[in-house]
């Protein structure tokens, strides 16, 4: 009955309430919408033109005599096509031409059924519980002139106490490692203290000194184990701080990384090598000598577990565990790498350099999308799941927004300053965190807009139960992707091998050292007995073998001499009357 | 102080564990899920390995064995299902004792003694109240699917006695008629003792006779001078036949497509054939390594399994020209005769050693009930399998069967007698007058002529 009081009040007060419009109605809106069918416009026009019938029919609805009314929402309901661009996995693939009907029907379905799973994805996003955080200024506010004590106060408590300093003054400068579920923290002190932590509930769990320096600290798989850089091994501790191994073909480790899919702990030395541990099995599984010096800056490419290293000459490299030589090497800086990272999407990496730049590339062309200059440089750099940059210079952190992406980068959007130089930087997953480490300890600093707000708990949950951490651990351990099927495309596994048989047949034999096709040379048998040897019945065999092919070859050898005969005897009579100078029809 | 914004300027991400924690330990967990692209990478990888998984673990589970049903006191000669009851199977043996068999306890319910001599052929009425059995004692005897009265001696209802040993026999689907072969293919009626009607093309003796299950008129018979036969009830006369190059022990038509059957040849191989076309075979299965003896298609028409000489039974998908399954124990001899349930879940088969054993259809498959998760996976894992297939890797480990030593060895011997005898027949038409040596297609090789 409600929907019939506007169309009434509109046929009578047209002129008087011009401006004040009838509330709106949530239907009226998706009938303005493209997505209306042929059918229902022609209805509607039709109605239009004869406003009597209407009344007609809507006195009618009013007796509740035609209760029953068409379909106020026609159809499926829209999408918006930036979601459904979301879920796209690569492109189309179209039907060729040609195609046989039984190829022609399996593409079509398949298509079709990727077509309603992008579909129903798209539509579940509306149910998604959490809203990213944000910031904003007032009018002619900068963002970044607003300190953490502010915002602080101004969120609630439970957000409020996520900024909080830890006064670490003895043993630091600290390195530090959030857990993949964002709950759980790993500090390391250069002088060998090293602590973990629930930070949310602000939990100890373990805390210790392992009397040796730490260049570096990493969480494995679970918050159960984590790795340890110390001054000579590679030591591995449970969360209790109880040390599980002692890893000796790992030493000088400077940097490490963890592929959490591939249960690789990559680590890279100050003597250049770049090794890897498989952690399930304990196992290394490669280790590369890189020939480039002294690795202390190292990024993961989270899209396609590839390791990204700086280096003192300004180059990028790029490595898989299966090459020995880098994947890609790129000249980023004029002086050297000081740091570098790397988008969850594996598109875009940010590096700074001695060069005081920061320059934005898009990894998947190998091109520099933009560069700014730093006055201080930044030391340590760091990207968000939601896209924030944060960089170190100094004792400050700077924190931008719209870096990825091909516009410039202009002022930060936060600020923060500390006590003493930064060691480490590192956002939290899930959460609205960076975690900053310095010369007098660790300060959790709140960034809103940080954290991706809506965790799938099948792959990393921060509230799962130590009953689902169990049967996560194990499904993971199943789905373990094996190192070989690291490279610069993920999805090369999904495509249609195309490599002609020439081009694997080269492969093949670049593997192999020795072409298995080739026929093996003849040797003679060293038969002494009798005059028919071996080596004369092969001479004799060459003579009458080929005899075809030789026959051919003759005719057309016998052909081009002919040819070539002809067009000698050309040319000679060219040169005849070409060897007349322009002087000579003066001569008599 | 102040701070210098609203609270509205500002939201930062907080949970509440309330929101994402079950309630009580008694609730299931909460598993929110964000099905976004950039959480979920390796997707290619991690869907391959959980592909290669299901593929192992497929193989892992595959023990198609259930159960052999002993008893029998000679070999197994013949099996027939019951036309209306999942659970019951009658087996012929070849000292003339029939068997009647309950599957799920897996026990004998009944012995007859029904003929002197080989039981050559069971089939069940349609209404499944009574049985007939053909034997070399020149009868055809109709048995009552009731056991008699504590007491009463085992008695057919029905015996007539024909002129010749009869071979084989196969039950009308809807009408009380029935046809028989032997030294010609007769059709009878249950009340008359004498056939209604006799066939004969100028063959000696016919090894098997089937009614169609869909166009029930039709007939398709095994003769022994190389040919099968089809013939139209309705009709006085065969309707054609077609002479292969060896000599077809059974066919079975195809329950879902009635113009296809698929005959158990002497050649090692089985061919499908379209009635509508019987020049050439639709076509060749081959993989057995010894003479095929029998065959029956799955009640949904899509694939059928061959027991044969080799000691081996083979399940091959219809249109397939090898097989997808291979079966064989240590223990059992020459497969004589083979089933496939009716519910599409099992395989029968009898064997030389006086035991019927119970295959599973599907190797893998696990059986009883099972749950709604186990069932998802099992849809899951087979949809992974059907999408990786072609990796190397996967294709690999699926196709790996395990096969006895003797049979590999035939196997790889007839691969390079066949290679042998192409070699050969190219040489020959190298030399020789163009056109002179036609190149035939193995489905042509078979087939010597059709006869209208």
């Amino acid at each position: 009955m409600a929907a019939l009081v506007p169309e009434v009040l509109t046929s009578t007060h047209v002129e008087k309430m011009n401006k004040k419009k009838p509330p709106k109605r949530y239907w009226e809106e998706t009938e303005n919408t493209d997505q209306r069918r042929p059918e229902e416009e022609q209805g509607t026009a039709v109605q239009n033109q004869n406003k009597s019938t209407v009344k007609e029919r809507s006195l009618k609805r009013k007796n509740g005599e035609n209760l029953e009314k068409k379909d106020p929402f026609p159809g499926e309901a829209p999408i918006p096509h930036k979601q459904l661009q979301k879920f796209q996995r690569g492109e189309k693939y179209k039907v060729p031409a040609g195609a046989r009907r039984r190829l022609k029907e399996a593409i079509i379905s398949s298509e079709a059924m990727s077509e309603l799973a992008q579909k129903q994805a798209a539509r579940y996003d509306l149910l998604l519980p959490e809203d990213a955080g944000f910031l904003e200024g007032d009018e002619d506010e900068d963002t970044n002139t607003i300190s953490q004590d502010d915002i602080a106060d101004a969120v609630d408590i439970t957000s409020g106490s996520k900024y909080f300093n830890l006064h670490l003054s003895q043993f630091g400068p600290y390195r530090l490692d959030y857990g993949r579920t964002g709950r759980h923290l790993l500090v390391g002190g250069k002088k060998g203290h090293v602590a973990c932590i629930d930070w949310q509930s602000k939990d100890l769990m373990c805390e210790m000194n392992v009397m040796e320096t730490v260049n570096d600290v990493k969480w494995l798989h679970t918050e159960a184990m984590f790795a340890v850089a110390q001054k000579r091994w590679l030591y591995i501790y449970d969360s209790k701080g109880l040390e599980l191994h002692c890893v000796k073909k790992f030493n000088d480790v400077l940097r490490m990384q963890f592929l959490p899919y591939h249960f690789l702990l990559a680590t890279a030395s100050a003597t250049g090598f770049l090794q890897y541990l498989d952690v399930s099995v304990g196992k290394e599984i490669a280790a590369v000598c890189t020939k480039m010096g002294r690795l202390d800056v190292m990024s993961q490419n989270p899209h396609n577990a590839v390791i990204h290293l700086g280096h003192p000459n300004g180059t990028v490299s790029l490595w898989s565990p299966n090459q020995k030589e880098p994947l890609v090497k790129m000249l980023c800086h004029r002086g050297a790498v000081r740091s570098l990272t790397v988008d969850k999407t594996g598109t875009y990496m940010v590096t700074s350099g001695l060069d005081r730049k920061l320059k934005v590339y898009d990894i998947r062309a190998f091109k520099p999308l933009h560069s700014c200059f730093l006055p201080a440089g930044a030391s340590c750099l760091s990207l968000s799941q939601g896209g924030l940059l944060s960089a170190a210079t100094g004792d400050i952190v700077q924190v931008y927004q719209n870096v990825l992406g091909s516009s410039p980068v202009s002022k930060p959007y936060m600020a923060h300053r500390l006590r003493g130089q930064i060691w480490g930087l590192a956002y939290c997953p899930f959460e609205d965190v960076l975690g900053i480490g310095h010369g007098e300890g660790f300060t959790s600093m709140i960034v809103p807009g940080a954290g991706e707000p809506n965790f799938d708990a099948l792959d990393t949950n921060p509230f799962r139960s130590s009953k689902q951490r169990q049967e996560w651990e194990v499904k993971a351990l199943l789905e373990k992707v094996q190192p070989e099927l690291i490279g610069l495309d993920p999805g090369q596994l999904s495509k249609v091998d195309q490599a002609s048989f020439e081009q694997r047949h080269k492969e093949q034999v670049e593997a192999l050292g020795f072409d298995p096709l080739a026929k093996d040379k003849f040797k003679p048998k060293t038969k002494k007995k009798g005059r028919s040897s071996a080596g004369a019945i092969e001479k004799r065999k060459r003579k009458v073998a080929h005899e075809d092919q030789r026959d051919e070859i003759r005719q057309t050898v016998q052909e081009r001499t002919e040819r070539d005969k002809e067009q000698k005897e050309k040319s000679n009579e060219k040169k005849k009357l070409g060897n007349k100078s322009t002087l000579d029809r003066f001569r008599k | 102080h102040q701070s210098a914004y609203e609270s509205d300027n500002i939201k930062v991400l907080c949970r509440n564990p309330d929101d994402y924690v079950r309630e009580t330990t008694r609730d299931i967990q909460r598993v929110p899920r964000n099905y976004d692209p950039t959480l979920h990478p390796f997707e290619v990888p991690r869907e391959y390995t959980r592909a290669l998984n299901a593929t192992k673990l497929e193989r892992v589970f595959a023990k198609p064995f259930v159960a052999s049903l002993d008893g029998h006191r000679d070999g197994i000669s013949c099996i027939t299902k019951h036309a209306k009851s999942l659970s019951t199977v009658i087996s012929g043996a070849c000292d003339g004792e029939v068997k009647l068999w309950n599957l799920p306890r897996q026990e004998c319910l009944r012995t007859v003694q029904a003929h002197e001599g080989f039981v050559r052929g069971i089939c069940s009425r349609f209404c499944g109240t009574s049985f007939f059995t053909v034997g070399d004692d020149k009868t055809i005897k109709q048995w009552n699917l009731e056991a008699p009265g504590y007491g009463v001696r085992e008695e057919p209802i029905n015996t007539i006695l024909g002129k010749a040993v009869f071979t084989g026999i196969d039950h009308h689907q809807r009408e009380s008629t029935f046809v028989t072969c032997g030294q010609t293919v007769d059709i009878w009626d249950e009340q008359r003792s004498s056939p209604i009607r006799s066939f004969s093309w100028g063959v000696d003796s016919f090894s098997c006779v089937r009614y169609n299950p869909v166009e029930t008129e039709l007939l398709a018979s095994c003769a022994s001078d190389r040919s099968i036969v089809l013939y139209d009830t309705r009709e006085s006369a065969p309707l054609r036949k077609v002479i292969m190059q060896l000599r077809s022990n059974t066919l079975c038509w195809n329950p879902m497509e009635a113009y296809y059957f698929t005959c158990a040849n002497e050649d090692y191989n089985l061919y499908t054939y379209d009635i509508r076309h019987l020049d050439v075979p639709v076509t060749v299965h081959m993989d057995h390594v010894s003479a095929v003896l029998d065959v029956d298609y799955s009640p949904t028409g899509r694939e059928f399994v061959s027991a044969s000489f080799d000691k081996t039974i083979r399940i091959f998908p219809k249109d397939k020209g090898h097989s997808r399954e291979v079966y064989h124990t240590k223990r059992m001899q020459h497969v004589i005769c083979v089933r496939w349930s009716a519910d599409n879940k099992y395989v029968l088969s009898g064997s030389d050693e006086m035991n019927i054993r119970l295959w599973k259809a599907n190797a893998s498959e696990k059986l009883g009930l099972l749950s709604t998760r186990e069932k998802a996976a099992a849809h899951y894992n087979k949809k992974l399998i059907e999408k990786f297939q072609h990796h190397p890797q996967v294709r690999r480990i699926a196709r790996h069967r395990h096969l006895p030593g003797d049979i590999l060895k035939q196997k790889r011997e007839q691969r390079e007698m066949k290679e042998a005898r192409r070699r050969r027949e190219q040489n020959v038409r190298k030399h020789s007058k163009p056109g002179s040596v036609p190149l035939l297609t193995e489905k042509e090789k078979h087939v010597a002529a059709v006869v209208e």
